[in-house]
């Protein structure tokens, strides 16, 4: 909710031409435009940064993985089970002799994958009937805001296991779960910030200027208005991999053999405070994993309106 | 006002009919078979089968299934559940007092920590306690429950053995939880609280009430804290909403005996009248709530008109 409310003030902002383009500038010289100044100012921010770093290495991990792993990650080993750190295991092995490194570094492929995917798909959705809502008004707008509170009702997780008792658990039942019950806060997002954008000055002036209303929807409305879903859109991965890590940790997610970090903790449960190296190491992933994208949702945010700092 | 709280009902409504259809819809397409599982391992005698599903209702056409199940909502009645064949009311009556239990603690937690927090932070701006707040609000966000849950889990009970490892209802066996539960959301209030009084302090009634030489203290309390607190308000408000839908991590990993915990388990036995009262009171708490918020809204803010 916080973020929703954060958001769209930024939207309201963010409509501000670039402030750099002053009138004694030499046409020569390079036009600074708003992304530029954008960029600029979230790579001035240390935190954002880092964050960057960490999502970088999140990706290069999971696309890699079969070059990084040292074992297979599904490779059972019943004579070494349950072994310390230490050498040939880097991380240790779980209860079923795999190992432990080589679940964690593939386990990055679920995050990714689900993380991305089910963001991407509610974004879709969102940005869709969020545009028809704010555009067009009065009853579409009314009906599809009442869908969207329908799905809005539905706590995160609740709802997603609501969708995959229908489905099955899987990777495919889990990215559709999350999606559907979180387009609509991008959907509300996006509409509120077309209703603010709408009556900028800007928008009257194209208008005076004879742009028909194709192209201030296209060029003006959304280009100005997909600035708050994509702050929230870089938070929310971070979301949806906790969510995808609680659905397996809750039994309800991905198969539980898959190399995945939510399963992994799960079973280490049953060995908290005799093998603590089993949930010590993918909670550290998950949590790097999470930062990294809410420092860059965050970098985003601030750098699309320096004046909420 | 009047108005707008006739309209805003009708869109509970709506969204409670809304969510009722799709839960409803998403149970009874299950692929398993309910009354199959009763029976457990042994061979299901098809009579027996036949004879339960007709006690269940299992056999009318969905319309009139749905139908039944609205009727009986409206008048708390949640039908039978299918392992212990008790009401749904009576089963899951004790275990959401549990939670409530649990997110009335969380929530003070997250009142008393976060409002500190975001107070501190707002009033010495740039200061090193404002820096370190800032920093662990951030880091919070990037915790998820079932982490922070271990870790307590960890140093109090199997380190220093403050609490005992199943949750015995004590007071003390609640702390754990409620922390577990209260970190992400003290966070966010001690940020919302940060933010919104430094917009606070810049406003002009604020350096209006300076101006005129009220003291520190009244200018804290009676201009600044009371404008600052209503985003807080309304943040808490509906947090506790989903809170008392069930908190299904942290009552999992500390056994807490709540709906969450029941939600988890009643999917594991596909046991549908459960599923659908931990849903649907998850659901109409939450949009209850909000209207509440919306409400509250009004009265703490005077400026701000409903219609």
């Amino acid at each position: 909710m916080t973020e929703l409310t954060k958001s769209t003030s930024v939207a309201g902002d963010a409509t501000a031409p670039a402030k750099g383009a002053n009138a004694e500038a030499e046409p020569a010289i390079a036009r600074v435009t708003q992304w530029g100044e954008i960029r600029h100012r979230f790579l001035a921010n240390k935190l954002a940064v880092v964050g960057l770093g960490l999502v970088l290495l999140l990706f290069l991990t999971a696309l890699f993985a079969p070059l990084l792993a040292p074992h297979d990650p599904y490779a059972q080993d019943l004579t070494n089970t349950l072994q310390d750190p230490g050498s040939g295991h880097l991380l240790g092995t779980d209860a079923l002799g795999r190992d432990q490194l080589s679940r964690i570094i593939y386990g990055t492929r679920i995050a990714v994958v689900i993380g991305l995917a089910s963001i991407f798909l509610a974004c879709l959705i969102g940005i869709v009937i969020g545009a028809l809502a704010g555009y067009f008004g009065r009853a579409t707008d009314s009906v599809l805001m009442r869908i969207a509170d329908v799905f809005f009702a539905f706590p995160l997780l609740i709802g997603a296991i609501v969708i995959i008792i229908v489905m099955g658990r899987g990777i495919m039942p889990v990215i559709i779960s999350l999606a559907i019950f979180s387009w609509p806060t991008v959907s509300r997002l996006l509409r509120s910030s077309i209703l603010s954008v709408r009556e900028a000055d800007y928008v009257l002036a194209a208008r005076a200027l004879g742009a028909d209303t194709r192209r201030i929807i296209v060029r003006h409305i959304i280009p100005n208005s997909i600035a708050a879903v994509m702050a929230y859109a870089a938070f929310s991965v971070g979301g949806a991999i906790v969510a995808e890590a609680s659905l397996s940790f809750l039994g309800v997610g991905v198969s539980p053999e898959v190399p995945e970090w939510g399963n992994m903790l799960a079973a280490a449960k049953d060995f908290m405070g005799v093998k603590d190296f089993l949930w010590t190491y993918p909670s550290i992933a998950i949590v790097l994993t999470v930062l990294g994208f809410v420092f860059v949702g965050d970098g985003l945010r601030d750098a699309l309106d320096p004046k909420l700092r | 006002m009047g108005r707008y709280v006739i309209r805003r009902l009708g869109q509970m409504v709506v969204v409670l009919f809304g969510a009722t259809v799709i839960l409803f819809c998403c149970l009874f397409v299950l692929p398993g078979d309910p009354v199959g599982s009763l029976g457990g391992d042994k061979a299901r005698d098809p009579a027996v089968v036949e004879q339960l599903r007709e006690r269940y209702g299992l056999n009318d056409p969905l319309p009139v299934q749905y139908g039944n199940f609205v009727k009986n909502l409206a008048q708390g009645d949640l039908g039978e559940d299918y392992t212990q064949r008790r009401p749904v009311t009576e089963v899951l009556g004790p275990k959401l007092v549990n939670t409530a239990q649990l997110a009335l603690a969380a929530i003070v937690l997250d009142i008393a920590i976060g409002l500190l927090a975001g107070l501190i932070a707002a009033l010495f701006r740039y200061s090193f306690w404002d820096v370190l707040i800032t920093l662990l609000t951030t880091m919070a966000v990037g915790f998820p429950s079932f982490v922070i849950g271990m870790v307590l889990q960890k140093v109090f009970v199997i380190q220093l053995e403050w609490v005992p490892l199943i949750s015995d209802g004590t007071m003390k066996s609640l702390i754990l939880p409620a922390f577990t539960l209260a970190i992400l959301d003290a966070a966010l209030v001690a940020r919302l609280m940060r933010g919104t009084m430094l917009e606070v302090l810049r406003a002009d009634y604020v350096k209006t009430a300076v101006a005129k030489g009220l003291p520190r203290r009244t200018v804290l309390l009676k201009h600044v804290m009371r404008n600052s607190i209503i985003p807080v308000v309304t943040y808490l408000g509906i947090s506790f909403g989903s809170l008392l839908g069930g908190a299904l991590i942290t009552e999992a990993i500390f056994n807490w005996d709540g709906i969450g915990l029941a939600l988890v388990q009643a999917v594991q036995q596909q046991n549908n009248p459960i599923i659908i009262g931990v849903v649907s009171f998850g659901v109409g708490v939450f949009v209850l709530l909000n209207l509440i918020v919306d409400l509250l809204y009004a009265v703490l803010d005077p400026r701000i008109r409903l219609a």
